[in-house]
């Protein structure tokens, strides 16, 4: 068995016989020609038959993923009839007198280099539309029929990248799978492949090509981006076993998509998720949540080597709001320190971290941090429907400071004319017992209160949550955690706020009942939890 | 001839979708040639490879020039598509 890792992404397992992607690479050579006109007229009529075969893929497109997504092979449509681009490829055939097919690659080498050398890496990515278009005349002008898959049977294809034509282009009937060598998350491939639900993988390595031949059996995780080709017995059994569990779970999801979050008696609750991750929005939606109940946006520091920028943030965030068209999106403001340590943050070693310097607390003594923070979010309100949720509190003067920067933030933004919604909704976390014992102070300051139960559990309980010896000790369904819950959530509702609940105990179906007759309002899980809460929640009946 | 600066707003600027509805807008009107002048460089707005590889950021100032035709009225629609952010 060989293993190899890259990127996942879409989440689905599949297990198959390997087809290596050919690609009809026509090998170009330079010919002379002497007759000019007759080279300009194979070439106007391949160029023809390529600006048929995009309509054709557009078309195609607009149906499997949607008119944004499509939009791409309009914009090819445009480059094969771009003016410089055409200037260029005549003016090669006339004053070398060389084939098109020459004249064409040449074209396609120079416009590519100039979109490559381009220090944004987005218009790098470009160059690779360049040459997909100009490989497409160069095979009509070959006259090259596109091979259509030769095989009845279901394949995982690889190869070393696919250019987006042709993932669209691939028969999805005999498809299990993809895998590619190189190739980034941001390109149209890994963009497509989503919108097909086409487990995939993208960058598994160079050698991962050396590896590979036609008809070898492979399993591939699209969850966890790995490809075991020639897989032994027990990875074989495993990734069944998976893949049965993972169709279970999309069989629910057929049954319980669109569904109401309603109990028997009717009574309604809203189920979100929590992601750490612009990458999870597709789980988000896949799954069918209703919102995102917590964004965790420490990913943006961790993953970065100095502190991210207002404008890094403002697209990160701007992204998932407009991602979520309009539906909730609540994202805790940073919570570094305690188990997630960060270089550039130069934080102290502390005896207990978890009772030490971090979240909130480094944001109201590092303000400049926070208020970055705070602008990319206040900046990014005004493209969808934001909450903004505070870590670690355990005082109403925290809460009262907090508040106070918010204001300053927004009246330096409308100072500055940038755009923000009035009704960006700010709550805290309930993780202190001190914040649940006092939930009646912060409840009026608040539109919504936020349980985070892993940590409540590790304060109340006074067991530390990363020592496993304690494992008998943390009893989480313990009397005193579901009690601080339960006041919390009276007094939100006396108040007027609303209250969800997004540590794991929200998953946690044996207490759905206990958290809807609480009025617990929210719960937030993780993507692969919505629809078990959901299916849970259906099945209650509080009228009993 | 008639033009007007405009400055882009949108986060990404001038990338591939922008550049393709102002191409596109372009070819609508061919008895108007409109350039922009960003950068120092002048792009044939119909030049859909221009405008990308001229990589237009957020915050840049671009001069738009209709020039024959109807220009006034080609140069207005320019401008407003400018200043929606291209929809986005």
């Amino acid at each position: 068995m060989t293993t190899f890792k890259g990127k996942g992404v879409y989440g689905a397992i599949a297990l198959g016989k390997i087809s290596v992607f050919k690609r009809k690479e026509a090998s170009v050579k330079r010919v002379h020609v002497d007759d000019i006109e007759a080279e300009k007229a194979r070439l106007a009529a391949a160029k023809e038959e390529s600006a048929r075969q995009l309509s054709e893929i557009y078309e195609k497109a607009l149906k499997e993923v949607g008119e944004a997504n499509a939009q791409i092979f309009e914009i090819h449509m445009m480059m094969i009839e771009d003016d410089d681009y055409n200037e260029s490829i005549q003016n090669i055939i006339e004053t070398q007198s060389v084939n098109a097919e020459y004249a064409v690659a040449v074209t396609a080498e120079n416009f590519a280099e100039m979109f490559a050398s381009m220090d944004d890496a987005y218009m790098q990515a470009r160059s690779a539309d360049v040459k997909d278009i100009s490989n497409r005349i160069i095979r009509n002008l070959a006259a090259d029929d596109v091979d259509s898959g030769e095989s009845d049977e279901k394949v995982i294809i690889c190869a070393d990248d696919l250019a987006p034509s042709e993932t669209v282009l691939l028969d999805k009937d005999k498809v299990l799978a993809f895998v590619t060598a190189f190739g980034s998350s941001n390109s149209h491939t890994a963009i497509l492949a989503r919108n097909m639900n086409i487990p995939a993988i993208i960058g598994a390595g160079e050698d991962f090509l050396k590896a590979i031949h036609d008809g070898d059996f492979a399993g591939v995780d699209g969850y966890t981006g790995e490809i075991f080709i020639k897989p032994d017995d027990e990875t074989t059994s495993r990734l069944k076993k998976k893949k049965k569990e993972d169709e279970d779970k999309k069989r629910l999801l057929q049954e319980l998509k669109g569904k109401e979050n309603v109990t028997l008696d009717g009574t309604k609750i809203n189920i979100f998720a929590n992601i750490g991750g612009v990458d999870h929005i597709g789980a988000v939606l896949a799954n069918d949540a209703g919102g995102i109940g917590l964004f965790r946006s420490e990913f943006l520091y961790l993953e970065s080597s100095d502190y991210p920028t207002e404008e890094q943030q403002f697209a990160a965030y701007k992204k998932v709001l407009e991602s979520m068209a309009g539906k909730k999106v609540i994202i805790r403001t940073l919570d570094i320190g305690a188990d997630k340590q960060v270089d550039y943050f130069n934080l102290d070693k502390e005896e207990n971290p978890a009772l030490g310097y971090r979240a909130i607390r480094i944001c109201l003594t590092r303000p400049d941090i926070f208020k970055t923070q705070l602008r990319a979010l206040y900046r990014a309100s005004a493209f969808g429907n934001l909450g903004i949720m505070f870590p670690m509190i355990t005082s109403v003067s925290e809460l009262e400071k907090i508040k106070a920067i918010c204001e300053e933030v927004k009246a330096e933004l409308k100072a500055d004319g940038v755009a923000f919604s009035d009704d960006v909704e700010l709550g805290i976390m309930i993780e202190t017992p001190a914040a649940a014992v006092i939930s009646d102070r912060l409840a009026p300051m608040v539109d919504f209160f936020s349980v985070g139960t892993n940590d409540l559990t590790q304060y109340t309980l006074a067991c530390d949550r990363q020592n496993s010896k304690l494992e008998e000790f943390v009893d989480t369904h313990h009397e005193a955690i579901l009690r601080l819950i339960e006041m919390s959530a009276k007094n939100a509702h006396e108040h007027g706020a609303w209250i969800g609940i997004c540590g794991e105990l929200g998953a946690d179906t044996t207490l759905t009942e206990a958290f809807l007759r609480m009025g617990i309002d929210e719960l937030s899980v993780s993507p692969t939890f919505v629809l078990k809460v959901r299916d849970a929640v259906r099945n209650i009946d509080l009228s009993k | 001839m008639v033009s007007k600066n405009v400055t882009i707003v949108n986060a990404e600027g001038m990338h591939m979708r922008p550049a393709g509805m102002i191409a596109k807008l372009a070819k609508e009107h061919p008895d108007t040639e409109v350039t922009m002048k960003a950068n120092g460089k002048d792009i044939k707005a119909k030049a859909i490879m221009q405008i990308m590889a001229a990589g237009i950021k957020k915050g840049t100032d671009v001069e738009i020039i209709a020039n024959g035709g109807n220009e006034q009225a080609v140069l207005d629609e320019f401008v407003a598509m400018f200043e929606d952010g291209f929809g986005e």
